[in-house]
Formats: structure tokens, sequence, C-alpha cells
């Protein structure tokens, strides 16, 4: 496959590894004393583990695993809302199919659908409005999920919804942003990072520059960066090649697809439907300001929190859910602790029977541990 | 068959409605048109009573199997449910080393489904019978109604003789063994995936539903010693090969690069985020063969058209942590584990 396998190349590969190594060594990075990377995407910590970058690169290059996984970020109390939507029986909820089986204090949209709730499939949110064509007894819902990558679809299909003046079609709008919650991590005393791999995708839609807090507030570097193994290693050593230089800069590995200044269409649609919220609030992370978009007055018709008065726009307010007990995604999420340093990876918790989102989701980072055999290899080892 | 010029129809609907599950004459008509003039030969009772030669051998067994099928849709490139139904169990006996003689077909039809899609999934197993060599001699249908049933679900049961001598049983997997299969992976999964119309995805694919019987034959034939194989279905050669390591108590490593897959199945997986060794098949053979008789058993695969793009994929090796790893091209190695749940495409 072109444009596909050539970022896969077993040898460009080794002769990355070896550049990585050489600029660790000079900067004195160590097993015991690691550059500490975050790749902040959820795809990212999927790759890493699904080609192993993480045992092939130098000792001292330690991947911590970011909070960009858009369903493993989504509260407990967000899957029960979806949930109450998703079962009245009105409503066909549509969804993107990861996210069918994300647990939440009442179980998954999977469960609810054995329970009789009409939940379909689909890939995309056209998908739905055409089901609220076809269908227009029901009410159609559409569960808005992910960050600035997929933001820009569902905008669309809200533009399409009022301009066909199609009233049976609404938005459960859980898009998230990147910017703020990195910024959240880099506030956390707790946190240290020395650099960051960029979600790429993300900026094909808002660029580059978004990051440039990053860089100019908190002096430190990240690289956007692809998808294949060869664009995640460059990456790796364009972050290394800047401590070494004692550079902090926002750089462009990923320069085939994203724009600088990113997708100036994506960015007007989601300026016309959506604003920030307030306030939103993020597995293991808690509230965070501004970090999640709601719809704005003018396409309120097509805001499902507001046709049916749940979530943020519940008239009591909306209900907390603690998280189920034992399970540590937060501190996962936030690169306190690996996986496999959770108690229940493996025993309580595994893909099959999921405690949290990060098993769930295939790019939950507990998740690729598993499926990929980092830990199990790992348990082999010992 | 029936080999004599067509009768007068009687069935005057277009489609089945609740009556042709009645009892009376409209399901006597229903099953007289569409399915006993193709399967069986006139006169038969209620029971198929049947003899075979090969039954008399000293020391042959009976294999029995049975498989409920269910697809939508119910026609797809390649093939339709039918065809499936045949294929599918012939296919359950095949591996096991029995040589398949007798099916049954249960049909549930929901009420609405047009009668000439019956006839031609009917048409389409009579087809693939006729391929596969074996006679579909006994059969059921019952009627429900709109909503019971997904258009129509097939079930087929099949009787089959092992041969004396024959031990075909994933116990019988040896460290050193090798791991071939008999063409691409993934065709079927894809194709039904494309075939039902969410994805907007135009492919040129075509499942690969097949009967393996006499690619199976073939293979015993060149490799005396094989020990064991399976039809690589539901949960792909992934979970073909667990399931086969499990029980044997090897582990099996794969190699990605050897792995046969076509272009627009491995760009269908990019752009869904699956991944191809979890696809269904429907024709896919993985054999596991003594290292010695490797190259036999392969040119004897790649003589069938069925067999044609034979390859080895993996070797047996003593048992590891987990059943199946997989040496990746990249030169990593990572674990094949079973499926959980279904494929879940992803968001982004």
């Amino acid at each position: 496959m072109r444009y596909v396998e050539e970022f896969r190349d077993p040898k460009a590969a080794k002769a990355l590894i070896a550049a990585i190594a050489r600029v660790a060594d000079q900067i004195g990075a160590t097993a015991a004393n690691p550059v500490r990377i975050m790749e902040i995407c959820g795809g990212h910590t999927h790759a890493i583990f699904r080609y192993g970058l993480d045992k092939l690169v130098h000792e001292g290059i330690e991947f911590i695993h970011g909070p960009g996984c858009p369903v493993c970020v989504l509260p407990m109390a967000r899957v029960d809302e979806c949930i109450e939507i998703a079962e009245r029986p009105e409503v066909i909820f549509a969804t993107f199919g990861d996210a069918m089986r994300v647990p939440g204090a009442k179980g998954s949209l999977l469960q609810a659908k054995s329970r009789g709730a009409d939940v379909r499939t689909v890939y995309s949110p056209l998908d739905a409005l055409e089901l609220a064509r076809r269908n227009p007894d029901r009410e159609v819902v559409f569960f808005g999920l992910g960050f600035e990558t997929t933001t820009p679809s569902t905008a669309l299909s809200i533009q399409l919804a009022a301009r066909e003046g199609l009233t049976n079609f609404s938005v459960f709008c859980n898009h998230i942003t990147v910017p703020p919650p990195i910024k959240a991590l880099l506030d956390d005393p707790h946190m240290k990072l020395d650099g960051f791999v960029g979600p790429g995708h993300v900026s094909m839609v808002i660029g580059i520059h978004p990051y440039d807090f990053i860089a100019e507030d908190y002096g430190k570097p990240l690289v956007v960066a692809g998808f294949e193994p060869l664009d995640l290693l460059q990456s790796v050593l364009m972050v290394l090649q800047q401590i070494a230089e004692g550079r902090a800069e926002i750089e462009n590995q990923y320069a085939r697809v994203v724009p600088e200044h990113g997708n100036p269409v994506s960015i007007a649609a989601i300026a016309d439907v959506y604003e920030p919220r307030p306030s939103f609030e993020w597995r293991g992370l808690g509230e965070i300001d501004a970090s999640g978009l709601r719809i704005r007055d003018a396409y309120l018709d097509w805001d499902a929190e507001t046709k049916f008065g749940i979530g943020y726009a519940a008239a009591g307010g909306r209900a907390h859910v603690e998280e189920p007990e034992g399970c540590a995604c937060g501190s996962v999420m936030t690169g306190r602790m690996k996986p496999t340093q959770c108690p229940q990876f493996g025993r309580g918790c595994t893909p099959d029977t999921p405690l949290g989102a990060l098993m769930v989701s295939s790019e939950g980072a507990c998740a690729a541990y598993w499926t990929y055999g980092g830990a199990r290899l790992i348990e082999a080892a010992e | 068959m029936n080999a004599q010029s067509p009768k007068p129809s009687r069935l005057r609907d277009t489609r089945v409605t609740l009556a042709h599950g009645g009892g009376g004459r409209a399901m006597r008509d229903l099953i007289e048109e569409v399915f006993t003039d193709v399967f069986l030969p006139p006169g038969s009772e209620d029971q198929a009573r049947l003899m075979d030669e090969s039954l008399q051998e000293p020391g042959a067994r009976l294999a029995f199997t049975t498989d409920s099928f269910v697809v939508t849709p119910l026609e797809f490139p390649g093939g339709d449910i039918g065809k499936l139904a045949v294929c599918g169990t012939v296919n359950d006996l095949a591996v096991g080393g029995a040589r398949p003689l007798w099916l049954s077909a249960a049909f549930v039809i929901e009420e609405g489904t047009e009668i000439a899609l019956l006839k031609r999934l009917v048409a389409s197993m009579a087809r693939e019978a006729a391929s596969a060599g074996v006679r579909i001699v006994t059969g059921d249908t019952k009627v429900v109604g709109k909503g019971g049933c997904d258009g129509v679900f097939i079930t087929t049961s099949g009787v089959g003789v092992i041969p004396s001598g024959r031990e075909i049983a994933a116990p019988q997997i040896r460290e050193g063994d090798v791991a071939i299969v008999n063409g691409v992976l993934g065709d079927h999964g894809a194709t039904i995936l494309a075939a039902r119309g969410d994805l907007a995805l135009s492919t040129p694919l075509e499942s690969d539903c097949q009967s393996l019987n006499a690619l199976m034959e073939a293979v015993l034939a060149a490799a005396p010693n094989t020990r064991a194989a399976r039809d690589a279905t539901r949960g792909g050669l992934a979970s073909a090969l667990n399931e086969l390591a499990e029980e044997a108590g090897v582990t099996v490593v794969l190699e990605e690069s050897a792995l046969p897959l076509r272009t627009e199945v491995k760009g269908m997986c990019e752009i869904l985020g699956l991944d191809p060794l979890y696809l269904a098949n429907e024709g896919t053979l993985v054999v596991f063969v003594p290292e010695a008789e490797a190259e036999a058993a392969l040119a004897a695969m790649r003589a069938l058209p069925s067999g044609h793009d034979a390859v080895i994929v993996g070797k047996a090796v003593p048992r590891g942590t987990v059943p199946v790893v997989m040496r990746t091209a990249f030169g990593g190695q990572r674990i094949v584990d079973m499926l959980v749940g279904e494929q879940l495409p992803r968001i982004c």
C-alpha cells in the first residue's frame, strides 16, 4: 500500500533508532533518569505498542501515555446520560463503534441495546443524519464524541440538519479540545514531562499554533506527529534534538498532512456551531475549564442535552458518579501510573471484563498494553 | 435433482406469508415448488434412509456436525447464505478428515421474504452441493412473522465418513510443524462489511466462500502425516490458530510478512482500524503439516483453484506464555490474542 508501507520500513527505522540512541546518550538519558515524552493521542499509544516502539528505542526514553483517547476520558456519568437518552422509546441512538462497550454505572450502550434500546453503529454523523431522514417519526440522536478531528463532521451534520429543517435529529455533544488538558497536566506539579508528541490529525484541523503556549509559557518542545512507526520515531528524535540544543519549539513532523494553520473550512464550521463550555468533566482529570464544546444557541434545536433536559442541561444539575472501586484509570491517564502498575490490570480488569475505559477502547493505554503483549511478555520474562 | 419437465406452478404468491408455515396446502406448495424439486428424489419419507460403501470399511468412523447461518445481506458478491450454509458444514466435516456425504437443511423464513429470492438461495445450495459432491437429503421449513428473524436463517447438519487410520486433530500438532493457509485472508469479512453499504466503500472484493473438501483430500494425499486443520471462519485466522495452539499445547509463531492479504482488504482495515487477522473467512483452510511434508502439501494445494495462493504463514514452537505470537514486518513481536466481542471500528 503506497503512502503507508514506506512509513513502516524497518531499515529506515533502524537508522532512526540509532540516531535516537546517540542523542539520548548525548543528553545523558538513562533508564533510571529517563526523558519523559508524552504522546497525547490514543492513536499514537496504539501505534507505539502495535510496533513495539517502546521496546525498540533507547532505554532512556519513557513514553507517558496522555489523555488523548476520546472514549477513555469520557466520565461514567456521561455514559449514563447516553444510556438515559438511548433508552427513550422514541430514540434511535447512533454511535461510533468503539463507544459501544464503555461501561457507565448503568452498564454500556451494548447492554442497553440488549435490553431493547435502539442503538446503531454508524461510521459518520452523516449516516446518522440519513437515519433521521429515513425515520421521520423517530428521534435520531448522534453521540458526538472526539477531539478536533471529529468535531468538524458533527458540526457539518448540524448545519445540514438546520438547512434542511430536519427537526428529529440532534447531537449529544461530548466534543473536547486538546490544548486545555495539556495545560492542566503542565500545571500539575507532580507531572514531570520533558516534551510532547502532538496528535497529527487534530492539527490537520487546528494547525500547530494552538500549542504555542507549551513552548512559550512552559518551555517544553512539542512535535506534531503522524501515525506510522517512522513518523513516531522521527518525532521522538526531533523532541530529543530540541532538548539537546536547548530549544523549545512547536515543530511539524507530519507536514504531508498537517498545514501550519490547519483547515480553515473546518475551523469555520466548528466556530459556527460550537462554543466552549465554561467547564467539562474528564475522566481522571476532573472538571477542566473551557475544555469541552457545546452547541451555540442558534443551533439549540439540534442539541440533545437541551432537547431531553439531560446532562449539563438537566434541571437539577448533573449527577456525580464515582469511578468503580479499584479502577486507577485516572492515574494511568495522567501518566502517574503505568497500566501494569494498576492492581486491577489483568486481574479484575481485562478486555473481556473492563473496569475502566482504558481497557475498552483499542486506543486506551491498558488495552494496547494487553493486546500487544507488553504486560504479558513482561510477566513471561520475570 | 428432478429431471422431469417443469410442472405448472401452484404457487401464486410472490412473497412468503404465514400461510406457508401453516401445515396446509400452501405449505405443501411452497415446499414442493421451492425445495424438494431441487433437493430430493421424489417420494421421500420424513427421514432420509442412507447407505454408503465407505461406511462398511473396518475402522471407518462417522463424523457429524451442525451449524446455523445468519448473514446480512443474504446475497453478497461471491456468494449468498445458501452457498454459505453448504460450504460451512462441508468444511467443518472436511477439516476433521471426514469425506462429507449428506447434509440436512432447515430454514427459518421471515414472513414477506420474496419467493424468487428463496428459489435463488435454494438453487445456489444445490449448485454448491453438487460441486462439493454432497447430497442434501432432508430438510425443514418454518415461517415466522415479520421481525421474527432477519430474512432467512439456515441450519445445515452434515454427515461424513472418516476413513480408517485418519487422525486429524489439534493434539497431533508437534513442535516444528508448519502452518499453511490456502489463500488470501479476510476477503469474506471485508466483502460483507462493504456489501452492507454503511461504509460507502466500493470494492471489487468477493467472498472467498467455497467448499474445501477436495482441497483437504489433496493435502492428505500429498502430506500423509497432516496433523490438524481448521476452517478459519468467524474470528478469522487469529481465532483458529489460538484454538489449535491452545489445544495442542504449542505456541504458533506467525510471520506478518508472509500473510497473504489483498491490498483492498489491507486498505479497508487501515481506514476502519480493523485487524485482518480477525476478519471472517468462509473458504480459508489452515492446515498443520510436518515441515518435511510442507513442500508436497503446498504443491498439491497450489494445483487446485481453491489452493492456488497457498503459503506457509507460521510455525509451531515450544509453548511460551501465549498461544499465538506474530513476528511483525517491522521487526518486533506481538501477541495475537482471541478476539474480544466484535471488532469495532475506531473513531479517528
